[in-house]
């Protein structure tokens, strides 16, 4: 899949549709309804830091396809004011009066992959994927659509 | 309506219907402490069945219902988390200290009922 | 579900496809013998007997030449997913299938190669009648049986979760959920599914969890255990861990797991006598495990 969902986020009611299109997409890609929640959760905690600290931002979500696995692909993006060291405060132990709050460790608990960029005054990227693989089932059905 | 409260004897029963966004959850929460205070009930019940996402934010508003409850005497208990939810939660490792939970409202209910029995009894 | 399976073959004279239907049912006989011989020369359908092929080759050569005639695949369908349903659990292969209806196809087309082969024009027509209305009936019978295997493979992996962690309701309120053998983080992630799906369906108050035979847990899986344990209570129920071995002990302690916070008790006998008594005190439920009042 080449497509990727853009939801803008510009205020806590777009974590709404910014949940929900997450879920659709995750079982759309097979993931177990314990993953969709999982990946809908994670999408809540980066969907309400952008609302938080940049004002407005958007989430895109996007599907890739690997020989043994299937991702699915979150960022989060934003232009506000950056968040200072960010690696830094993703470790689990800072204190959450800084910046960050429990949202981001937690999100990170949550995925497969987590990484985080941030440049104070140009805006913040999180980007979060997590991975499903490929069952024997899938096999079958992709002989399936190369003989139909 | 994202929120039905109902009182129940002595208790409020706030059944969420759907998803909520940020202020719904922080109006439910003004919500609840108003009619505690109106309505001097000792025991808040939220259903919170309908939710297919808790995170922190959800975790901390009910966690500040149950102290502001607690302020005027009333004890707070979660029902209805789903399984899904709840593995989330604790992948998340959102703490829900102070909060009780139970399975469902007779649940609910049976816990706050031993409550306000163990009050001015001794033990058991 | 097969879209393509109503549509009549389109411009092609229908009573040469009569005639081609007509011949090829008249020599069914021999056009069925030679078939079967392909089929055996190619080593397809080895796990069947002769006789077993005989009767359902004769009835793949009807459905086929029905197909033929209609244009309708939907009755070879229904016929190619019972075939399927009886053969896979024999052992037959998607390429064997396929491979047979394949080796058919080819053995009528030469039939009707060498019936009409004085008549160039009239070959060519008969082919152009044939061979959209073969390749369509090929297609749908491999994708049937593969769909059905798809369906069983399916049922097989439900089965196998089913059996490899059975949660128990021994008596109302009470769950005992024994793990037996291999500990993964996989296997570990569907049993808490497994055990949170039983708790709401069943009510329960309190679940015991028996890892007696279990023989170690690396770091993921005792994170597992804990959060099992917190989810549980998360749904309203509490957890015991019973026939935990020192090995076990050790490695939790070693992990810093917090120990406190988890209801262990050696063995299962003595961890349901404690869920008992759990139950019928009807303790409150706190975040941390209740003092219950003093009898």
């Amino acid at each position: 899949m080449a497509d990727e969902l853009r939801v803008p986020i510009t205020s806590d009611q777009d974590l709404v549709p910014a949940r929900a299109e997450g879920r659709a997409l995750a079982r759309a890609l097979g993931f177990s309804q314990t993953d969709a929640t999982l990946i809908a959760t994670a999408i809540s905690e980066v969907a309400r830091n952008i609302v938080v600290h940049a004002g407005r931002g958007e989430i895109r979500m996007s599907a890739i396809q690997e020989s043994h696995r299937y991702g699915l692909v979150v960022v989060a993006a934003d232009k506000g004011p950056g968040i200072p060291e960010a690696d830094a405060a993703l470790e689990s132990g800072y204190t959450s009066k800084r910046t960050l709050g429990l949202g981001l460790p937690g999100a990170r608990r949550l995925m497969d992959e987590f990484a985080i960029e941030s440049e104070v005054g140009k805006g913040t990227c999180v980007k979060m994927v997590k991975w499903r693989m490929r069952d024997e089932l899938e096999r079958l059905r992709e002989i399936r659509r190369h003989r139909a | 309506m994202s929120v039905a409260i109902l009182k129940q004897g002595d208790y409020l029963i706030a059944s969420i219907q759907s998803d909520l966004t940020d202020a719904q959850v922080l109006a439910l929460r003004d919500d609840l402490s108003d009619r505690i205070g109106r309505t001097r009930a000792r025991g808040i019940i939220v259903d919170v069945a309908a939710l297919d996402v808790i995170d922190s934010f959800v975790a901390r508003s009910l966690g500040s219902i149950a102290i502001m409850a607690r302020l005027r005497g009333a004890e707070t208990v979660i029902v209805g988390i789903q399984p899904d939810v709840a593995i989330a939660m604790v992948q998340f490792d959102l703490n829900l200290a102070p909060l009780r939970t139970a399975l469902d409202l007779d649940e609910a209910l049976t816990i706050l009922g031993q409550r306000a029995q163990g009050d001015g009894e001794d033990g058991g | 579900m097969n879209r393509e399976s109503e549509t009549v073959v389109h411009e092609v004279d229908p009573s040469l496809l009569h005639e081609l239907v007509a011949y090829l049912r008249e020599n069914r006989t021999d056009l069925r013998a030679e078939w079967v011989q392909r089929i055996t020369q190619a080593q397809l359908l080895t796990v069947m007997t002769p006789d077993e092929i005989f009767s359902e080759v004769t009835a793949v050569y009807d459905n086929y030449v029905d197909a033929l005639e209609t244009g309708s695949v939907e009755s070879l369908q229904a016929y190619a997913r019972d075939l399927s349903e009886r053969i896979i659990p024999r052992g037959v292969e998607t390429h064997e299938v396929l491979g047979i209806v394949l080796l058919l196809r080819d053995v009528l087309a030469r039939a009707l190669f060498v019936k009409y082969q004085d008549d160039a024009g009239l070959l060519d027509r008969i082919l152009d009648a044939y061979e959209p209305a073969a390749n369509r009936i090929a297609v749908t019978v491999g994708v049937s049986f593969v769909e059905e295997r798809e369906r069983v493979i399916r049922e097989q992996q439900e089965a196998i979760r089913e059996l490899s962690t059975p949660v128990l309701q021994v008596r109302e309120r009470l769950l005992i959920l024994p793990i037996i053998g291999v500990l993964d983080s996989p296997r570990a992630r569907q049993l808490t599914e497994q055990l949170l799906g039983a708790i709401q369906a069943n009510r329960a108050k309190v679940v015991v969890i028996d890892i007696t035979g279990v023989a170690a847990i690396d770091r993921t899986v005792a994170n597992h255990l804990v959060q099992t344990v917190e989810a549980s209570r998360l749904m309203g129920a509490d957890a015991i861990i019973t026939g935990l071995s020192s090995k076990i002990a050790q490695t939790l302690v070693d992990l810093g797991v917090d120990l406190s916070m988890m209801r262990t008790v050696g063995d299962l006998q003595g961890g349901l006598e404690e869920a008992e008594r759990l139950i019928s005190y009807k303790p409150t439920q706190t975040s941390e495990p209740s003092s219950a009042a003093a009898n």
